[in-house]
């Protein structure tokens, strides 16, 4: 891959079943990402959007077509490059925040830190500062069951960025969330799309998908639409409307 | 009743729904079930073959013997008058001897033991005619052999040995039920010739065999009136009691000759006892595992069960049931098992006409089999399918997993370790009852491993074993086939012991697979690789099984003192324990590493969508 998108994805697919049980949950997308960019996927449930995700982060392999990810090709990456790759350049937000239950905000936040080696005093630090940022310093201590929806979410996204990925992959973030919530977290994006942020949010909600530079619309596992928005004008209109219904 | 039906109806769809882990469970239990089984039905098995040989050979019902006391000590000839009246005492019904014995030293095929030479008449006598079971009697410098003897020197008719150097032919293979069979314990008080094989000369034989170093001794065999009346008889003439043959007269009545015999397989009961008792507590530490880890499996159906109306009670009725009923089947199939097995345990050797045949089973044995089969898997569900009834229905529906332990001061310090460590301490923490489990497993092994290696030791170095002889030389041919019977029952419950303890390493590291596969999803997703976990995984089964392993060192011997009530235990070369512990060690990383495998190949999207927290 000569050009320079960050992700690139030509027919990709990903099949599961065989035979008459085929499901085919990704058809032959073509998608290119640039650094920086912030793109949203739309779409019902279960059209493959969650899908797509998980192949764009290294989590599942596709059974077809081609995906490079910075210039490399992932179907060629080993399961330890994948790893690798997940721990070093991706960022993972989960709808169900996948929080460690038995882990405090904290711990949980630096795990990753410590997964890519990263002496244990300034995972630490790094878990602290990027809990402050996301607005839950005053809650390092406490176990993911002690925390609101918003809170959880908000500590999964200080771990996706734990080791400063160049991507960050979100899966319905707001799924689980209240608007007050969805504001927070819209307002944490918004954030991380200044700093020049490169992101990918799948989500059903379309009041999510028009704050994003670019909206597609997925169906049947293909992309059916795509939309370049005015990201700014846009954003700010949806975290008005939220801000509105947050506080009736 | 519908009640119980409607229980009863659920244990059985469940238990087909996954027969293959209901069987494992009946062998584990099977296993445990059968050792103990086999322990108990060994009690008094050898007395009918006894009774045969006693009967075939018209044997005494008292024999007497006066042998010198220590080398280079004569007979003295009041000893000798002291024994001859013997045979005209009151009670006496027959008699024959005193028939002079010889203390040569017999070689065959390079084998030196020491052995009774007894000196016979050409006739038959009318007590104590040995049954020959090949060959012929003894004639001029051809002997005959007495059968477990020479069955352990590999001797037959036809063979030649020499005693004290002088060329003899084996004429014929005899037993007899006046020497208790391999000759164990009868001599064991003399120093000199502790525990001799027995053979057959002829009286002119036997006097040119006896030497200035070991003169000739006697022996007398005495049928009474009243057979009944030979222990009261020998206490008569015996006031000091019969306990070891030192020299001088000594009178013992039958009833005792068939005790002896009965310490033949007196080891392998205890043996199979303490064996049986420690895979007992195997198969409660594997049922817990087996049973936790299913329940963690049976979330959504518990939920389901509540859901339509099912209360607490019969959710945990159902758990219960499911398990009783296995362990009702794997006892009964554990007493057959014993019962049938009983005899390959039992036969008496080849000193002894006849076998033992399968022992009978009795209710109490039966019941007490059963028993504790029930106490143990009562004792290993009952946690989990109290917690399982009291799962809230919300929860279990959604398959919510058991909130794990958490332990701060374990994961502040595991952040500082490698990261298969770091997984290692935080998998295990999650679950501290099932770390408590897994390593209580290997200590029970490991203990029993490490006793059989204390029994080893002591069978080869104690002051009884072949060392212990009169003369370092001798081979004590007789007793070394009794080690070997010992060293049979030992290897058969160690294997027992080892197989039930890989069920438990492969079941717990699937258990801790089920429990944590949310965990390791999330943790592979944050980019921790295949093989870090795979090791992590591992890792938290070794670290238990570590503290395990040098807990079952110190288990071992306190096993094997209680065992041995006491006597002196010899200490088995340091290197033999070391390897036991490191082998462990070795052995559970390898059984680990195939469910660690297994779980690294589970997909990580398919758990994450599945689970959330």
């Amino acid at each position: 891959m000569m050009d320079s998108s960050l992700i690139r994805a030509r027919a990709l697919r990903k099949d599961y079943g065989t035979g008459e049980g085929l499901v085919r949950a990704v058809d032959g997308i073509d998608l290119d990402v640039a650094p920086g960019e912030r793109v949203a996927v739309m779409g019902p449930s279960g059209c493959g959007k969650s899908t797509l995700l998980h192949l764009l982060g290294g989590l599942d392999r596709s059974s077809g077509g081609e995906l490079w990810f910075h210039g490399r090709r992932i179907g060629q990456l080993g399961e330890r490059a994948l790893a690798e790759m997940r721990r070093k350049e991706v960022g993972f937000v989960f709808q169900a925040f996948h929080l460690m239950e038995e882990l405090t905000a904290q711990e949980n936040v630096e795990l990753p830190a410590l997964l890519a080696a990263v002496p244990p005093r300034a995972a630490r630090r790094r878990a602290r500062d990027l809990l402050d940022r996301v607005g839950v310093g005053d809650r390092v201590g406490h176990l993911p069951s002690a925390l609101s929806g918003g809170q959880r979410q908000r500590v999964a996204i200080a771990r996706a960025l734990v080791n400063e990925p160049v991507l960050v992959l979100a899966d319905e973030p707001t799924g689980n969330l209240d608007s007050a919530a969805t504001l927070d977290v819209l307002r944490i994006f918004e954030e991380l799309h200044a700093t020049g942020q490169t992101l990918v949010i799948v989500t059903h909600d379309e009041r999510i998908g028009v704050t994003a530079d670019r909206l597609i619309s997925m169906h049947d596992g293909a992309f059916v639409d795509e939309t370049r928005l005015s990201g700014g004008r846009r954003s700010l209109g949806v975290l008005i409307g939220l801000e509105e219904r947050a506080s009736e | 009743m519908s009640r119980l039906r409607v229980i009863l109806r659920l244990a059985g769809r469940d238990l087909r729904h996954r027969p293959g882990e209901a069987v494992m469970l009946v062998v584990i239990m099977m296993a445990a079930t059968a050792a103990l089984a086999l322990g108990l039905l060994l009690q008094g098995t050898t007395a009918h073959p006894y009774q045969t040989t006693r009967e075939a050979t018209s044997g005494p019902d008292v024999l007497a013997t006066d042998f010198p006391s220590g080398a280079g000590t004569p007979v003295s000839p009041a000893a000798l008058k002291q024994i001859a009246p013997l045979a005209r005492a009151q009670g006496v019904a027959g008699n024959s001897g005193p028939l002079p014995v010889a203390f040569p030293v017999l070689t065959f095929n390079g084998r030196t033991d020491a052995v009774l030479a007894e000196g016979r008449n050409l006739a038959p006598a009318a007590v104590d005619q040995p049954e020959l079971t090949e060959g012929s009697w003894v004639h001029a410098d051809a002997v005959v052999i007495e059968r477990s003897f020479a069955d352990a020197l590999g001797v037959h008719a036809g063979d030649r040995i020499t005693l004290n150097g002088r060329p003899f032919t084996v004429a014929g293979v005899a037993v007899t039920a006046a020497f208790p069979v391999n000759g164990v314990g009868f001599l064991e008080g003399s120093s000199q010739w502790p525990n001799p094989g027995l053979i057959w000369t002829t009286t002119a034989d036997a006097e040119t065999l006896a030497t200035r170093q070991y003169p000739l001794g006697y022996v007398l065999n005495l049928k009474l009136t009243n057979p009944a009346e030979a222990e009261n008889f020998a206490d008569r003439f015996d006031p000091g009691g019969y306990t070891d043959n030192t020299g001088g007269l000594y009178v013992i009545p039958w009833q005792l000759i068939s005790h002896q015999d009965g310490l033949v397989i007196a080891h392998e009961q205890k043996i199979l006892l303490v064996g049986s008792w420690l895979l007992a507590l195997l198969a409660a530490g594997s049922l817990a595992i087996v049973v936790g880890g299913r329940m963690a499996e049976q979330n959504r159906r518990v939920g389901l069960l509540k859901a339509v109306g099912g209360t607490p009670a019969l959710v945990a009725g159902v758990l219960l049931a499911e398990y009783l009923a296995l362990a009702v089947i794997a006892a009964a199939a554990g007493v057959v098992v014993g019962w049938l097995s009983a005899p390959l345990l039992t036969n008496p050797g080849t000193g002894l006409l006849g076998s033992a045949g399968a022992p009978h089973l009795t209710l109490p044995v039966i019941a007490l089999v059963v028993g504790i089969a029930l106490a143990v898997a009562t004792l290993a569900s009952y946690i989990p399918a109290l917690r399982a009834a009291r799962t809230s229905t919300v929860d279990a529906l959604a398959d919510a997993a058991r909130p794990p332990r958490r332990h701060a001061r374990l994961i502040t310090y595991s952040a500082r370790l490698p990261v298969p460590l770091l997984l290692a301490l935080r998998l295990a923490s999650r679950r501290p009852r099932r770390v408590l489990l897994g390593g209580l497993s290997i200590a029970v092994t490991v203990s029993g491993i490490v006793a059989v290696l204390f029994a080893r030791a002591t069978l080869t170095l104690s002051p009884s074993g072949p060392a212990g002889t009169a003369d370092p030389g001798l081979s004590d041919v007789g007793f070394i086939s009794q080690t070997a019977r010992e060293n049979r029952v030992l290897l058969l419950i160690t294997a027992m012991l080892i197989a039930l303890a890989a069920v438990n390493v492969i079941f717990t590291t699937w258990a801790t697979v089920q429990d944590s596969r949310h965990a390791a999803a999330v943790t592979r997703a944050l980019g921790a690789t295949a093989g870090q976990f795979i090791t992590g995984l591992s890792a938290a089964q070794i670290l238990p099984a570590t503290g395990g392993a040098l807990a079952g060192i110190a288990g071992g011997y306190a096993l094997f003192t209680a065992a041995d009530q006491g006597a002196s235990a010899s200490q088995p070369p340091a290197w033999w324990l070391v390897t036991a512990v490191l082998g462990t060690l070795i052995a559970v990383a390898v059984l680990t590493a195939i469910p660690a495998r297994l779980a690294a190949r589970l997909p990580i999207a398919e758990t994450l969508q599945g689970d959330g927290t």
